[in-house]
């Protein structure tokens, strides 16, 4: 009954805790500006169920697709027997679904058990990688403290948990010889030779009790980390655009401005009211960049094939979508600390209208970092989970020029050329001048 | 040989509409570079007497520098004088030789107003050899010499169009070697975004010298391109690292016109 209780109320709170998370996550995602996805319902089951679910965009390198395709259908199936432990624990019995599923349910686990092991070996392969072969993508700079931290928690708490399920399966099998017929755990069996049946009984326990452990534990910790890919690589891919990729996002209220300037439309009433340009915060980025940034994996395929980034240039996709993740956190706790320290007109009470810490995403991101793209789209195509990190770039580029009016000194005389004489250079020549030498 | 270059407005006065605009950009008007490959693409379109003509003087940059630089009120000055320009002549079919000019009146006009049939020449090339309206006549100076394709960002990755180009190198009877990285995974030739205008951000290394070295690696004698900006980009790259084989770039308009 102890258990039973103690279960029920570690349960309660990691699922409460991990609610609370994910309302504040979904808070600080609205905190961008309304947007809508241009696709179809079709086309986004289509993303959802071949690129989130199908993991088609992995396999454009195989080995560490394959490699995460393990862990990721072993968690899949591991949620049945997570189902059979979440009714063991709340009522006290022991494999429910045994009696049930009969001869399926041994089929079930052990095609866990297989899958499990192909987890672990993934696992191993992928600390190898991180932290042995030092596959370059892992060892940028924007991954040093925390996030190689994150990774490494992530992929010891894999080997934990597997290795719990095999503790448990394999005293369970030394317990109940004919009914149970783990083969893998099977194996483990004779290593338990020794033990007699309360220490077999307890190591049940401990591998039972461990394992829903490490479960609770990921379940709060999700929320602070990469992994929340799991859950956000399916709402990303649902909500991601499929429109030509070439078309950057419209500004109507400028076309309107010009439209009324070169005399197509009338001049609307309300052009004094114009807001800034471009981004250069949470608030002024759509909700679904900032949505795109807490699906971030950090595998930086993006940044691998970023051709600024291969020549040495500061600008990394990866840390660009890792930076407004970190700056929609820090709004999100500022804003939930209530400190009128915060507050852009003291006289109001704190909120995303009312805010202002001094700080925006130019503090961590520098323009030296967004001047660097030559919007070649390598990033966007590399993304497993169709994140577009073009799109922040080039609002926060639209902030420089046309909020603060400033930019890279070089391209004052492009926007003079473009400006004066329509066209990317200045000459004095006319455009249909190389039509002389030919109509002749 | 005389080759013909109509003006849009001057047809248009004679009550004439020629089958196709030939929008042919900045770059191709202006760069020393790319008036060989606007002239090439014209003789070709003269050879196979194809309607067609040019705005001429009424032509304005697209805005695609403008825009990916984040001037949106530049970009939407150009846009939206050239959709009225485009509006005014009913122009239905637009053929271009670059494809951000490509990219920008196809993908982006729309929602300005601007709605044509817009193709990139190497497409449109491509189409016109297998209605077996443009015949080739097989020879050439490249024939017997390594070719590799560079795939443009804007047409490739960005439009999609990886499979035209290379049905032209075949048709030419060319001897394609791919480079490492081509199709979706193209290099980029580090120009697009604005680049061409400014200097590099402090790096390593240069993103046309990174491209060059790759192609010097394939072994290739000539570079078939399809951008403009592209073709001086590797062209620089290439002179800067030793290139002793003197590898050229070359647009597929001037293979094809070595063909005529």
């Amino acid at each position: 009954m102890l258990e039973q209780i103690i279960f029920s109320i570690l349960c309660i709170l990691s699922f409460g805790f991990a609610a609370k998370r994910f309302l504040f996550i979904s808070r600080n995602i609205s905190l961008g500006v309304d947007w809508t996805p241009d696709s179809t319902p079709s086309e986004k089951w289509k993303n959802v169920i071949f690129i989130a679910f199908g993991q088609k965009k992995m396999f454009t390198k195989w080995l560490p697709a394959i490699l995460h395709l393990f862990i990721y259908i072993a968690f899949i199936f591991t949620q049945i027997e997570l189902i059979e432990i979440l009714i063991d624990g709340i009522t006290g019995s022991h494999r429910v679904f045994l009696p049930i599923l009969g001869s399926f349910y041994l089929l079930i686990i052990n095609f866990i058990e297989v899958l499990s092991l192909l987890a672990l070996i993934g696992t191993f392969v992928f600390l190898a990688r991180r932290n042995l072969l030092k596959i370059p993508r892992f060892q940028s700079v924007e991954l040093k403290g925390w996030p190689a931290l994150d990774a490494l928690i992530i992929l010891l708490a894999e080997i934990v948990l597997v290795s719990f399920i095999f503790m448990m399966n394999s005293a369970d099998v030394a317990l109940h010889q004919e009914s149970y017929q783990f083969i893998l755990s099977g194996f483990l069996v004779p290593l338990l030779k020794d033990f007699d049946t309360n220490t077999l009984h307890l190591l049940e326990r401990v591998g039972w009790w461990g394992h829903i452990i490490v479960v609770f534990g990921f379940i709060v910790y999700l929320s602070y980390s990469k992994h929340l890919h799991i859950i956000f690589a399916f709402i990303n891919t649902y909500y991601a655009n499929t429109k030509p990729r070439g078309k950057i996002e419209n500004m109507p209220a400028i076309m309107e401005e010009v439209k009324s300037l070169l005399g197509i439309s009338e001049a609307s009433n309300d052009t004094n009211q114009l807001p800034d340009f471009g981004s250069n915060d949470v608030f002024n980025l759509s909700w679904k960049n900032i949505l795109d940034a807490y699906t971030c994996t950090e595998c930086g395929r993006c940044t691998e094939v970023c051709p600024a980034n291969m020549t040495g240039k500061k600008l990394s996709p990866r840390k660009v979508m890792m930076d407004i993740r970190d700056r929609a956190d820090e709004v999100g706790k500022k804003l939930d600390s209530g400190d009128v320290a915060f507050c852009q007109d003291k006289n109001m009470p704190l909120s995303s209208a009312n805010f202002s810490d001094g700080l925006s995403l130019f503090s961590q991101i520098s323009p030296e970092e967004i001047h660097a793209c030559t919007t070649c789209n390598a990033c966007v195509e590399a993304c497993p989970v169709l994140i577009n990190p073009l799109e922040p770039i080039i609002k926060m580029r639209r902030y420089e020029i046309l909020t603060l009016s400033s930019g890279p000194a070089d391209w004052v005389p492009l926007f003079n050329s473009l400006e004066n004489n329509q066209a990317a250079w200045s000459l004095s020549a006319e455009r249909s001048a190389w039509t002389a030498d030919m109509n002749d | 040989m005389s080759i013909q270059v109509p003006v849009y407005s001057t047809l248009y006065n004679q009550g004439i509409s020629p089958e196709i605009l030939f929008w042919v950009g900045c770059a191709g008007s202006f760069d020393a570079r790319a008036q060989r490959v606007t002239k090439a693409f014209c003789t070709i379109l003269n050879k196979i007497d194809v309607s067609f003509a040019i705005l001429g003087e009424e032509e304005k940059c697209t805005g695609d520098p403008a825009r990916r630089a984040g001037n949106e009120f530049l970009f939407q000055m150009l846009a939206l004088q050239n959709i009225q320009t485009l509006n005014h002549y009913g122009i239905k079919k637009i053929v271009t030789a670059c494809p951000h000019c490509f990219n920008t009146l196809k993908n982006e006009y729309p929602e300005l107003g601007g709605n044509y049939e817009v193709i990139h020449h190497t497409s449109f090339l491509n189409g016109l050899i297998a209605d077996g309206k443009l015949k080739l006549q097989g020879g050439g100076s490249f024939i017997g010499k390594k070719i590799t394709y560079h795939d443009s960002c804007y047409l490739g990755r960005i439009n999609g169009i990886y499979e035209a180009p290379r049905e032209i190198l075949e048709a030419l009877d060319a001897d394609l070697v791919e480079l490492k990285r081509c199709k979706s995974n193209g290099l980029c030739c580090g120009a697009g975004g604005a680049q061409m205008w400014k200097e590099d951000e402090p790096g390593s290394g240069r993103i046309n010298q990174a491209r060059a070295t790759e192609i010097i690696s394939s072994g290739a004698d000539i570079v078939a391109a399809n951008c403009p900006f592209c073709i001086t980009m590797l062209q620089d790259g290439l002179t800067a690292d030793s290139n002793e084989k003197n590898i050229m770039v070359l647009d597929l308009s001037e293979l094809i016109v070595q063909q005529l």
